[in-house]
């Protein structure tokens, strides 16, 4: 099926997810779609499987101008979608799954679908038991499952979403297989990913989009310096900024495993002093996040040795790592870091209680001081907002501001995720110029960020995840705005030096 | 400092109109005029003296029962069990009154309560640790342990505590007269009762408001990840509202036994446990006014037995009403956060 996208466009609020939009994917073919994290892929590609409707501009398959409506009604035009994380349903068995969408009347067409269900595992040579529950297999197959029950439902566009993230190299190779095999087939598929070498290894062409907008389409080969210069921004500059000598050890790592859910980081070392600043990045879901949460206490690693200011803290849990000055402020502001509901001064009442100050002891809250030292706080970090303003009702940047004038005064290590996500350039100014004093009375800091400016503005050293695992630490100054473009997108230390020469 | 605007005013009068629409055409259904019905309900609620002094027996309950759900409401928890922490109350207050059976009121009945209230506490407790610890919904467990006392109370009444030389399996041996809270002359309202049922609803009123201990409910109640990250201990505030929503239905269940019914009965928790949710839905949001929800629904209750006697409506009229008037203030504030907020963009 041939899909033609002509002048998308798809607003959320003052976002322009998708700007004008135009590319046609051939028949028979792996067309590639990458792009960082928020550049507007999967907003693109929700409104070819009917998950979002377009602000404007069409969709056309086989030349022929189509509404699709719904999920339902995307299948029933041909066209089905693979989600990075698989929408189905745990407690049913695989072959209950692969049932679930067919229309064939009132009674489920058990036997026949067993068959069916069969027939395609032979085709593809995968391996699965239509008995097994959901929740017992792993991603890359429940990934199997979905491509063989949109096959059954006759989908002639496959649209995968970073499909190779949470599965294993076997899988991986058996997948590229398969889409492989139906691209032959006649089956166009539609590929969005952003490891440049599954791209570079399955695609035929390939579009680029940079925030909301399409920036070049390709043909294999492709130049990987050309993509990484079309997917991030070149307008890097080295930023002055003040030497802050580096005191003793603020965090060890020492080859700490942490597992959470289906998502595992096996060995990974990292020493950070007092006064360093280390940004992380890497794209969403690399194993920041779970690097983080186990640096601030709030996964436990299964085994390994971490330590703060020196004390081994193995083991121990959040209060431990609170006690000895970590401080974790999340991506998440009102999901995680602050109570949506509560006003700033309830929360500065909590914080007093959380750094043992004589206001923060006793029975009887005096709201009168709550308030006139939220005040204070409000002042000194500008907050658009009163001590009695439920946080939820804060502007963005205000929340990440509240964040911080919320921070215990004595800090060894910041853990920060995203801390300029969505704001202004003036807030997010201003939010560094207070974490850099933290930096500058002796913390250390972490953040993540998919800013490669920020990244690259403010690091001392820059750690890169890739696939869960620590992929590189590089001194900010060895590191060039490109090389860190290809370090995020899977391509190791020693290649980028055998490239640089 | 806040203004009521008039989104806020018309979805805030919307519930009460709509129960009354539906209460009246449901009166009209049943061939009544829905005027003297209404009429008769709040005759029957507050008609003579001992109407109000009915009622005021009824808001007694209500009213300690409510103020504690406001407890667990405000961490966050569905403390379903209510029920049965009042029956296990009565039980444990009626255990004391055995052992203190021969003693003065002045003695016997603070030693019932405190026991009444031990019991409530370590029933609500039970639901606690099962929720922080075994993982089990308190919805499951509170529902499961009101079973559990109901099946509690019918062994007690038929076996041990039955009277003595009397075939009846449905109520247990009457407590001594000394052991009865006294009530009015010719009235069945204890001051004793209402005074300490407004100072359970002040002490929790103004422990929701003022304590660090009301502010981690709240920060826990709505939002535990955020609250743990504050330094807020998530497993012992959990445990301290149970405890102390516990004993209000202690007391509650305590007070029941030894100033209206001085006999353990099945059921003795009159569906106040349930009701109690239907007024902490109703008003838990300004807790002042929980308080006053109580006394509303407790006329309703006394009212509902007027219905039934002069109008041969059954009582559960007042019940319908009661339960619509909470349906349609929660579809109201459904309807408010859907579509209340266009209206005020607009």
């Amino acid at each position: 099926m041939k899909i033609e996208f002509r002048n998308i466009h798809k607003r959320f609020g003052a976002v322009h997810a998708n700007n004008d939009v135009s590319f046609i994917v051939p028949t028979g073919k792996i067309y590639g779609l990458i792009g960082e994290n928020g550049a507007g892929k999967s907003t693109l590609m929700k409104q070819l499987s009917g998950y979002f409707s377009s602000d404007s501009g069409q969709i056309l398959l086989d030349d022929r101008p189509v509404k699709i409506v719904s999920p339902a009604d995307a299948v029933r035009q041909g066209i089905g979608m693979l989600h990075q994380d698989p929408l189905d349903f745990p407690p049913m068995r695989l072959l209950e799954n692969f049932m679930t969408a067919c229309n064939h009347g009132v009674i489920l067409p058990q036997s026949a679908a067993l068959k069916a269900f069969n027939d395609l595992c032979k085709q593809f040579d995968f391996d699965l038991d239509p008995n097994a529950f959901v929740n017992e297999v792993t991603v890359g197959e429940r990934q199997q499952l979905e491509i063989i029950r949109l096959l059954w439902l006759g989908v002639r566009t496959l649209i995968l979403d970073e499909p190779t993230t949470g599965i294993s190299a076997i899988q991986k190779v058996k997948l590229f297989q398969t889409l492989k095999k139906l691209a032959q087939q006649g089956m166009s598929i539609l590929f969005v990913s952003h490891k440049l070498e599954d791209v570079q290894e399955l695609c035929g062409e390939l579009a680029v989009l940079k925030r909301g907008v399409l920036v070049g389409t390709l043909t294999a080969p492709f130049d990987e310096r050309k993509m990484v210069q079309l997917m991030f921004d070149q307008a890097f500059e080295l930023h002055p900024r003040s030497d802050v000598p580096l005191g003793d050890s603020a965090l060890d790592l020492k080859d700490v495993t942490i597992v959470e859910g289906p998502n595992r980081m096996e060995h990974a070392n990292l020493q950070v002093r007092k006064g360093e600043v280390i940004g992380i990045a890497g794209l969403e879901g690399s194993g920041q996040r779970l690097l983080m949460q186990s640096c601030a206490g709030l996964l436990r690693p299964l085994s390994g040795y971490t330590a703060i200011n020196g004390i081994d803290l193995s083991g121990k849990g959040y209060p431990f790592f609170e006690q000895n000055g970590v401080a974790f402020l999340p991506a998440d502001r009102l999901v995680e870091g602050l109570v949506s509901g509560m006003t700033i001064a309830e929360h500065a009442v909590l914080l007093a209680q959380k750094e043992k100050r004589p206001e923060g002891k006793g029975l009887f809250i005096n709201w009168k001081a709550a308030i006139e030292e939220s005040d204070s706080r409000i002042k000194d970090f500008r907050i658009k907002g009163r001590p009695e303003s439920t946080v939820n009702s804060l502007s963005g940047g205000n929340q990440q501001r509240t964040q911080l004038a919320l921070l215990p005064a004595k800090i060894s290590v910041l853990i920060m995720e995203h801390p300029t996500r969505g704001l202004d350039i003036e807030s997010a100014n201003y939010i560094w110029d207070k974490l850099l004093k933290r930096r500058d009375q002796g913390a250390c800091i972490l953040y993540s960020s998919a800013d490669l400016d920020e990244i690259l503005q403010y690091s001392d050293r820059v750690l890169v995840c890739f696939a869960n695992r620590i992929h590189a630490i590089v001194p900010r100054k060895e590191l060039s705005s490109e090389d860190l473009g290809y370090l995020i997108g899977g391509k190791s230390l020693s290649d980028l030096k055998s490239l640089a020469m | 400092m806040k203004k009521l605007s008039s989104t806020q005013i018309i979805f805030g009068l919307l519930p009460l109109v709509l129960s009354l629409v539906v209460v009246s055409l449901l009166i009209i259904v049943l061939g009544q005029n829905p005027m003297t019905v209404m009429g008769t309900l709040i005759t029957g609620a507050i008609g003579t003296d001992v109407k109000i002094a009915d009622s005021l027996v009824a808001w007694v309950s209500l009213a300690i029962v409510s103020m504690g759900l406001m407890v667990t409401f405000r961490a966050g928890q569905w403390n379903i069990g209510m029920e049965g922490q009042i029956m296990l109350g009565a039980i444990a207050a009626y255990a004391a009154g055995r052992v203190v059976w021969n003693s003065p009121g002045v003695i016997g009945i603070p030693v019932m309560i405190l026991a009444g209230m031990a019991g409530g506490a370590f029933w609500a407790m039970l639901v606690a640790l099962l929720r922080i610890y075994g993982g089990v919904h308190e919805i499951f467990a509170g529902l499961g342990l009101n079973f559990v006392t109901t099946s509690i109370t019918i062994y007690l009444i038929s076996k041990p505590w039955k009277p003595a030389g009397s075939s009846s399996v449905s109520t247990s041996e009457l407590l001594p007269e000394t052991l009865w809270l006294q009530t009015l002359p010719g009235l069945r309202i204890s001051i004793v009762a209402v005074v300490l049922a407004l100072l359970a609803t002040l002490l929790i009123y103004f422990s929701l408001r003022g304590t660090f201990w009301g502010l981690r409910l709240k920060a826990v109640g709505l939002n535990p990840r955020g609250a743990t990250l504050m330094g807020v201990p998530t497993a012992p505030t959990l445990l301290s509202s149970y405890i102390v929503c516990g004993m209000a239905a202690g007391l509650a269940g305590a007070l029941l036994l030894t100033g209206v019914r001085h006999q353990i009965v099945n059921n003795i928790s009159s569906g106040y446990g349930f009701t109690g949710i239907l007024i902490v839905l109703l008003a838990g949001k300004f807790p002042i006014l929980v308080p006053l929800a109580a006394l509303i629904f407790a006329g309703l209750g006394v009212g509902g037995t007027a219905i039934r006697l002069s109008l041969k409506l059954d009582s559960s009229l007042a019940g319908i009403v009661t339960a619509l008037l909470v349906l349609m203030f929660e579809i109201a504030q459904g309807l408010q956060s859907k579509y209340g907020k266009t209206i005020k963009d607009q």
